[in-house]
C-alpha cells in the first residue's frame, strides 16, 4: 500500500544511522507508454457512462479482449462484479444502460 | 500445439508503433499477433524493461510472452517474462535505498528491513516456473470472462534472495500463527477496491522453499515483475508471488480478504473441474500447478520433413518433477517416450526432445507429460468458471513432406 511505504520511508529515515547515504538516494522511475485503446463510440447513453466509469480503474482493452457475443447475462455479471466487488462508482439507475451498451458492442 | 498457432502479421496501420531508431521504414518487430481463439487479435507493445510482448491490457499492464520465446532457452529472459497486475495503482517511482520491508503481526519482534539488510542475509537460489492461474484461459469452451490468454502467461527463471523462513525466524513467529499475509506497493485506484494481498499457511511459509527474491536471472527483478522484491512460491500459481513486496503480516486467523476468500478459488475436487457451464458447490484457494507439456519448435500448420524430424519442448509440474514426456502421432492411441534434457530442479521447465518419422500427409502431434508424483495430463480439457489450471494434452497439426 502506498500509504504504508510513505510511513515506512519516514521511519527508515529516522532509523537509518548512515543518514548521508539516504540523502544521496535517488528514486528509480518508469514511464508507461501512452494509452491507445478506445471504446467503440455509439450514440447509446451507455457509451458515455461506460467511458466515464469503467475507465477510472482500467483501460478499455479489458472490455475489448473479452469473448464476443456472450450476451446480456455475461455483461450483467461483469458490471455487477465491478460495482459490488471492486467498488466502481456506478449508480443503480446507470447499470442497465452500461450493460446494454456492452452487450450490443462487445 | 495451440499456443504455437500465433500467426505473426504486419499491420500497416500500426506504422507509428515502429521501434524508434531504425529509421529505415521497416518495423523492427512484428506489430500484431492473432491468438488461436475467437477475438484473439493482439498488438505487440514495448513496456519498460521488456521487449515487444503481446498486449492484453494497458492499464494496469498485462503482457503475454510470445510462445516462440520458450524455444529459445529453458530460462525465460527477463525482458520476455509475462506481466500481470490486478490494480492500476502500480508504483512508478521506487527508491531502492529508502525501500523497506515490514514484518509484523503475531511475531515477537517486528522488523523493518532494507534491501541492504536482506542482501546481507544468507542467499538462497532456485529455478522455478511462475505461471498465471488463468494461463490458456482463451481456449476454454465455453469461454469465460477474465484475461483472455493463450499459453504465454508462464516463465521459468532463476530467483535469488532470502528464504522467508529466515526472516520469519528472525522476527520470532508466535505459537498462535495460522497464516502469513503479503502486500506490495501496488494498490487500487478507488478506495473501495480491495487492495491486492495474499496469504500462505504458516507451515508453507516456513517450508524452506518460499523466498523473498531480489534478483531474477542474475539481475534486479524487472520493474513490471515486482522490483525490487517479490515473493517466490515455487510450484504455486503466480497469484501468490506478490510483487513489490513491502509488508508481511503473521496472522492468528485465516486471511479472509477478497483475494483469498472470493477470488482465485477452484472447485474443491481432484481435477479442480466441473461440467462446462455449471457452478461449483464448494471451492478452495488455488494451489499448486498441475502437470503440463508443450512442443516448442513446431507451430500448428507447419510443413516438416517426413523423415527423422526433431521435435522438442518443455514440461513442468507443481514440484514433484517430470518423470516422462511422451509423444503420439496417432491421435493418442500409442505413445513413444522422449529424451529428457538438463534438469535444473523439480520446479523448473524440463526440456525434452525426440525424433520422429512420419508418412507423408497430415498428422496430429500430441505431447503428454507424467509427473514424478504420477499425475498425467488429461486428453480432454477440464473446465471451471474462472478458467484456471488448464492442462489438457496439447495437439498440433503438421504436414509431412
Amino acid at each position: 500500500m502506498r500509504s504504508d511505504i510513505r510511513t515506512l520511508a519516514a521511519t527508515a529515515l529516522i532509523l537509518t544511522l548512515g543518514a548521508g547515504a539516504a540523502s544521496l538516494a535517488k528514486p528509480k522511475i518508469i514511464t508507461l507508454p501512452p494509452e491507445t485503446a478506445a471504446l467503440k463510440e455509439t450514440s447509446e447513453p451507455g457509451f458515455e457512462l461506460t467511458a466515464n466509469t469503467c475507465t477510472v480503474c482500467h483501460s478499455v482493452d479489458y472490455i475489448a479482449m473479452q469473448p464476443r457475443g456472450q450476451g446480456k447475462d455475461f455483461w450483467t455479471g461483469e458490471v455487477t462484479k465491478m460495482v459490488n466487488v471492486y467498488g466502481a462508482t456506478v449508480q443503480d439507475a446507470e447499470r442497465p444502460a452500461i450493460v446494454d451498451y456492452l452487450t450490443h458492442n462487445y | 500445439m495451440l499456443g504455437k498457432r500465433q500467426f505473426l502479421k504486419s499491420v500497416g496501420g500500426l506504422a507509428l508503433a515502429w521501434a524508434g531508431g531504425t529509421g529505415l521504414g521497416k518495423p523492427a518487430f512484428a506489430q500484431a499477433v492473432t491468438l488461436p481463439f475467437a477475438n484473439g487479435e493482439r498488438k505487440l507493445a514495448r513496456f519498460p524493461g521488456k521487449r515487444p510482448l503481446i498486449k492484453l491490457t494497458e492499464r494496469p499492464p498485462q503482457l503475454e510472452t510470445p510462445f516462440a520465446v520458450f524455444d529459445e532457452s529453458i530460462i525465460t529472459p527477463n525482458d520476455a517474462f509475462f506481466v500481470r497486475y490486478h490494480l492500476a495503482g502500480i508504483p512508478l517511482s521506487i527508491d531502492p535505498d529508502a525501500f523497506r520491508l515490514e514484518i509484523g503481526g503475531k511475531v515477537d519482534k517486528a522488523l523493518i528491513l532494507s534491501l541492504k539488510n536482506l542482501k546481507a542475509m544468507p542467499h538462497h537460489e532456485i529455478v522455478a516456473v511462475n505461471q498465471c492461474s488463468g494461463n490458456s484461459r482463451g481456449f476454454l469452451d465455453p469461454r469465460v470472462p477474465g484475461g483472455q490468454l493463450a499459453n504465454g502467461a508462464m516463465g521459468n527463471a532463476r530467483w535469488t534472495g532470502v528464504l522467508l523462513k529466515t526472516v520469519l525466524n528472525m522476527a520470532g513467529v508466535q505459537a498462535t500463527a495460522k497464516q502469513v499475509a503479503f502486500e506490495g506497493l501496488d494498490g487500487p485506484v478507488l478506495p473501495n477496491t480491495p487492495d491486492f494481498a495474499k496469504a500462505l499457511d504458516i507451515d508453507h511459509a516456513r517450508d524452506g522453499e518460499v523466498m523473498l527474491a531480489f534478483a531474477m536471472n542474475g539481475q534486479d527483478i524487472p520493474w513490471l515483475n515486482g522490483y525490487p522484491l517479490r515473493l517466490v512460491v515455487p510450484g504455486y500459481y503466480g497469484t501468490y508471488w506478490v510483487k513489490h513486496l513491502n509488508k508481511i503480516t503473521v496472522m492468528d486467523k485465516i486471511f479472509d480478504n477478497f483475494w483469498m476468500k472470493t477470488a482465485y478459488r477452484i472447485p474443491d475436487n481432484a481435477c479442480a473441474c466441473i461440467p462446462p457451464g455449471s457452478k461449483p458447490d464448494k471451492t478452495v484457494p488455488i494451489g499448486r500447478f498441475n502437470v503440463r507439456s508443450f512442443i516448442t519448435n513446431l507451430q500448428n500448420g507447419d510443413t516438416i520433413r517426413a523423415h527423422d524430424t526433431l521435435v522438442r519442448g518443455i514440461a513442468f509440474d507443481g514440484g514433484s518433477g517430470i518423470k516422462e514426456v511422451a509423444l503420439s502421432i496417432d491421435k493418442g492411441k500409442t505413445w513413444s517416450g522422449t529424451t529428457l534434457g538438463r534438469n535444473l530442479g523439480r520446479y523448473s521447465f524440463r526440456p525434452w526432445q525426440t525424433r520422429i518419422t512420419l508418412a507423408t500427409g497430415t498428422h496430429e502431434l500430441m505431447v503428454r507429460a507424467t509427473s514424478m508424483s504420477g499425475e498425467i495430463q488429461p486428453m480432454v480439457a477440464t473446465w471451471n468458471p474462472s478458467g484456471y489450471m488448464r492442462n489438457v494434452v496439447e495437439t498440433l497439426t503438421v504436414q509431412a513432406a
